[in-house]
């Protein structure tokens, strides 16, 4: 392999300068190289850092936030829950299937290196237009990869989002989310714990794939990144497979002191990261280190991201039982090296001593930057934007257009590839409900998992944005009759060392922070993925919340389906007319701009408690929140998958329909209930304050909406569902 | 009586298979590793769906060297009724227990949903809690379901009544439309000529609950339970 300098592997000038003021001397290749991957900003978080100390991470709830492999909440009766989501955007744009894939693994390992058996996988994808063949070959792998790796462990993928938009063109966006269960008093941390423990390495062999993957993922996509696919690594999902089960069997038998998977920056990170904990050292000998290649060097090895590794630390006097489960699952486990009491992180090839660095000079002291954000000239000028004065159009055509669009399309084509039932707890399917619920054997309880991000909105208002996220995750979680718990999320941004990606950065963050605060959803961990531009420029910036929620009663779920004809159609939350950022105006009008429409933050948190309350009391039967499309394709969704018609009528006047129809504003739902619970849901309604409005009824085999006795939409529920059901599968033949 | 889930690396519906048995059947169920070299003490064994091996080679071309693969022969030689899901049917194919081959889908790509099956007999220790030509829907999971034999092969199937389970529409028509991998006469699932040995790549055990959103697989494991226990009492 060709030598690199400093300035090739990330580090800026002033960087080299510290690495040399804390060594006292010149660091040596390889110390070059463990920096350079540690202080990263995906490893690092050095421009992240200072604003993601903006959200809450606490609650009653929360058993382990943010500092982790990954964050746990309480679920009651000695069960909690172990989540979280991360990126992997840049290899997925060289090397789609691959990308996709070993994103998968990566976050498996974090969840079951914390003791928890992984039930369950969502994900959030971003993709440029798929008129494009490039795009919808990325679109193919990437979904290929995470159905290829995601099936073969045998965890479902229960749930999920996916969008189309230019500004993805040549870097998508690839977030998986994981979700485990772990018994509390078997919960595993990733710390080291006495001098002299020995250092496991177990699983797949270290080759040279993956090298400086970290520090590819912390810059911009050029025309030469396709050079760098040496960076992308390979999946060996049967691996990951027997090393799940291998190491759940060390943890139930308490085998282990310390356990930590091996991601981003490889051996070097995962070994920094038990030691440091603890203020311990460590030394570690390369020539011990299974290799799957011949004359690989001690860089390369340290650095290699090579899948399907895991790092124990056995309890004393363990190691032999430790080597006898592996050795039933066919692994190799082999001592590579020790921990110490010194703070130091040595590196030995054989007898000779290689490399040498302080431990914490690796973690704690990789730099912080406190930028200063700068409002880009976009914002004002596309939030004053007139969208007042469009020209007409006709609403049905409207409503057609939406349904085909492949943002709001069935997704049918994509989670049909995915396992979503192994294991048999899925209760909610993906597209039956607003969230995906599955239950919790040999108890009533259920989980509700999401995932949301609409990045268009957060584009035009970064914060109002950033809170949108937030609410419309818990808002889809209340739907399906689950209380938010907390969430994980995935900041995918561009460049931040500019100035207006920073101030996007920074408003998005901080609207989430308020809303998660008000919502009472801490953040328990998460991932930042920044640089995702591309030669033309950046993308929407896009922080992905993942919520999961709890229903103490799993019979109390409910989907977005119609039930029964006659059943009373109604609009909980009010009648709101904003039509900024919608999905409509950007397919019939061409228009992305407006001012994005405001959640107010406690009646978002009024909504999500009376759901809750008519769900517990089997008031409703059905509910399904307003989102992109707006009222006209919440109602059309809710008939399509009830396989029933409606009729409704359209509160406002005439002058306002189209925008009654497709706002998209927030804190709004709509739900169907049998007749004789209209009068109790009136009165909880006016208990929490909220409005509700009556639409219509559930019934026949047409939609129809009218107003002031005009009817508006008239459409065939079987073409409706035909237009919604085949267009992405059209588009992707 | 009591059932033996046959676990392989890879397995990963050995779990839902035994929690089928054991709480739903409520039936004695025990795990059995691929490196056992005896089924001594079952009355009926599952090979249940996953990625053996992580299928690299072929589905289910690996597995059928595992140790305990002799054993699990020899109790099929001997009439013990065996199923095998999904991965199980593609490794009861290798094994040479049953006829035919596995390709990949027509598609080319993972498919899992619910399909509907036709019960094509009810005569069999499998199915004779099933109506005849009831219509079951139960899930597909899998890239390599696209069920294929040679036309002799095909016919002796077909004269020996071996086809339990055809792929079908709501009408119970064995359509194109309705067959979603290509399989050969759209076949989901089949019997060797004794029948004691079932393949089948949809998953019964993913619909045996009414909460799961139906239990028209139960049918399969209380057939056997059933046939099991009738030849016990006689």
């Amino acid at each position: 392999m060709k030598e690199l300098t400093y300035r090739q592997m990330g580090l800026l000038d002033e960087e080299y300068q510290q690495i040399k003021a804390i060594l006292g001397r010149e660091p040596n290749y390889l110390e070059t190289g463990m920096f350079a991957v540690m202080w990263s900003e995906h490893c690092g978080y050095k421009n992240s850092r200072p604003l993601l100390k903006m959200f809450p991470t606490e609650g009653p709830q929360v058993i382990q936030g943010p500092g982790e492999n990954a964050g746990i909440v309480d679920i009651g009766d000695n069960q909690a829950l172990v989540f979280k989501i991360e990126s992997h955007n840049h290899p997925c744009a060289i090397e789609p299937y691959q990308g996709a894939a070993t994103g998968v693994g990566g976050i498996v390992r974090d969840i079951f290196t914390m003791g928890a058996r992984p039930i369950a996988l969502l994900n959030s994808l971003r993709f440029g237009d798929l008129e494009n063949a490039r795009v919808r070959q990325l679109f193919r792998g990437v979904v290929a990869g995470i159905a290829g790796y995601g099936n073969c462990l045998g965890i479902p993928t229960v749930g999920g989002e996916v969008y189309f938009h230019p500004s993805y063109q040549e870097n998508p966006l690839v977030n998986a989310m994981c979700v485990g269960l772990v018994n509390r008093d078997e919960i595993a941390l990733a710390v080291a714990s006495e001098v002299g423990s020995p250092i496991m390495l177990v699983g797949a062999k270290t080759g040279r794939d993956g090298i400086h993957g970290a520090t590819f993922a912390s810059e911009e996509l050029t025309d030469s990144s396709a050079e760098k696919r040496p960076s992308v690594q390979v999946g060996d999902p049967f691996m990951e497979k027997l090393l799940i089960e291998a190491c759940l069997e060390l943890i139930r038998e308490d085998l282990v002191a310390g356990m930590q998977d091996l991601g981003a920056a490889g051996l070097t990170s995962s070994i920094a990261e038990t030691a440091s904990k603890k203020g311990l050292g460590v030394m570690v000998d390369v020539t011990k280190v299974p290799l799957r290649e011949e004359g690989m060097t001690p860089y390369e090895i340290m650095l290699s991201e090579s899948q399907e590794r895991m790092l124990i630390v056995p309890r004393p006097g363990k190691e032999e039982r430790i080597a006898e489960i592996f050795a039933k699952w066919g692994l190799d486990a082999v001592v590579i090296g020790k921990v110490t009491g010194d703070g130091m992180f040595k590196v030995y090839e054989g007898e000779v001593l290689v490399g040498e660095v302080p431990v914490t000079a690796l973690t704690e002291g990789c730099p912080v930057y406190v930028r200063q954000g700068i409002e880009p000239p976009y914002y004002q000028e596309l939030k004053a934007y007139d969208i007042d004065n469009l020209p007409d159009y006709d609403l049905q055509e409207a409503l057609l257009q939406l349904l085909s669009s492949p943002n709001i399309a069935s997704k049918k084509w994509v989670y049909r590839q995915y396992d979503h039932q192994v294991m048999t707890n899925t209760v909610i399917v993906p597209g039956d409900g607003d969230a995906a619920v599955l239950r919790i054997k040999s108890t009533d309880k259920g989980v509700a998992l999401t995932t949301d991000c609409n990045s268009r909105m957060v584009y035009l208002d970064p914060y109002r944005g950033g809170k949108l996220a937030v609410c419309e995750a818990a808002r889809n979680l209340a739907c399906c009759g689950a209380r938010p718990l907390a969430l994980t999320n995935c900041l995918n941004f561009g460049n931040p060392e500019k100035p207006h990606i920073y101030w996007q950065m920074q408003n998005a963050i901080r609207g989430m922070a308020d809303a998660a605060r008000v919502l009472n959803t801490p953040v328990v961990s998460g991932n930042v993925s920044l640089y995702n531009e591309s030669t033309t420029a950046a993308v929407f910036p896009t922080p992905v919340v993942g919520m999961v929620g709890l229903l103490q009663d799993i019979n109390q779920r409910c989907t977005m389906s119609f039930q029964d004809e006659g059943d009373m159609i109604v609009l909980l939350g009010q009648i709101r007319t904003e039509l900024g950022g919608s999905e409509y105006l950007a397919v019939c009008h061409r228009i992305e701009a407006g001012e994005v429409p405001d959640a107010d933050l406690d009646e978002e948190s009024r909504l999500i408690e009376m759901l809750l309350e008519l769900c517990a009391k089997g008031l409703i039967k059905s509910a399904h929140d307003i989102s992109e499309g707006g009222l006209a394709v919440a109602l059309t969704e809710s008939a399509i998958k009830g396989q029933m018609g409606f009729r409704a009528e359209l509160p406002g006047t005439a002058e306002q329909v189209t925008q009654v129809l497709f706002s998209e504003a927030p804190t709004r739902v709509v739900m169907s209930l049998a007749a004789e619970n209209l009068e109790a849901v009136e009165e909880i309604a006016s208990r929490y304050q909220l409005p509700l409005t009556i639409l219509g009824r559930v019934g026949g085999r047409r939609l129809m909406i009218s107003n002031g006795g005009h009817m508006l939409i008239d459409l065939d529920l079987d073409q409706a569902a035909k237009t919604w059901g085949e267009a992405l599968t059209c588009i992707m033949k | 009586m009591k059932f033996g889930v046959v676990v392989f690396p890879g397995s990963n519906c050995d779990a839902d298979c035994y929690h089928v048995i054991r709480n739903v059947a409520q039936q004695d169920v025990e795990y059995i590793w691929h490196q056992q070299h005896d089924v001594k003490g079952f009355d009926a064994l599952v090979l249940p769906g996953g990625f053996s091996y992580g299928d690299y080679l072929r589905t289910g071309a690996i597995a059928r060297f595992s140790p305990v693969m002799p054993a699990v022969i020899e109790f099929a030689r001997r009439g013990g009724p065996v199923i095998g899901i999904c991965n199980g049917f593609q490794i009861l194919l290798e094994a040479g227990l049953l006829p035919g081959a596995m390709l990949r889908n027509r598609s080319l790509t993972f498919i899992c949903e619910t399909v509907n099956l036709r019960v094509n007999r009810t005569d069999t220790m499998f199915t004779n809690r099933y109506a005849k030509d009831q219509i079951l829907q139960i899930p597909i999971a899998h890239g390599e379901g696209n069920y294929y034999c040679d036309n002799d092969t095909l016919k002796r199937l077909q004269d020996n009544q071996q086809i339990l389970f055809t792929y079908c529409d709501s009408e119970g028509r064995e359509t194109e439309e309705a067959n979603p991998n290509g399989s050969v006469a759209n076949i989901a699932g089949i019997i060797n000529e004794q029948g004691n040995v079932l393949g089948m790549m949809p998953h019964p055990e993913r619909c045996s609950e009414p909460i799961l959103g139906g239990s028209d697989g139960l049918g399969i494991f209380l057939s056997v339970i059933d046939w099991c226990q009738g030849v016990s009492r006689k």
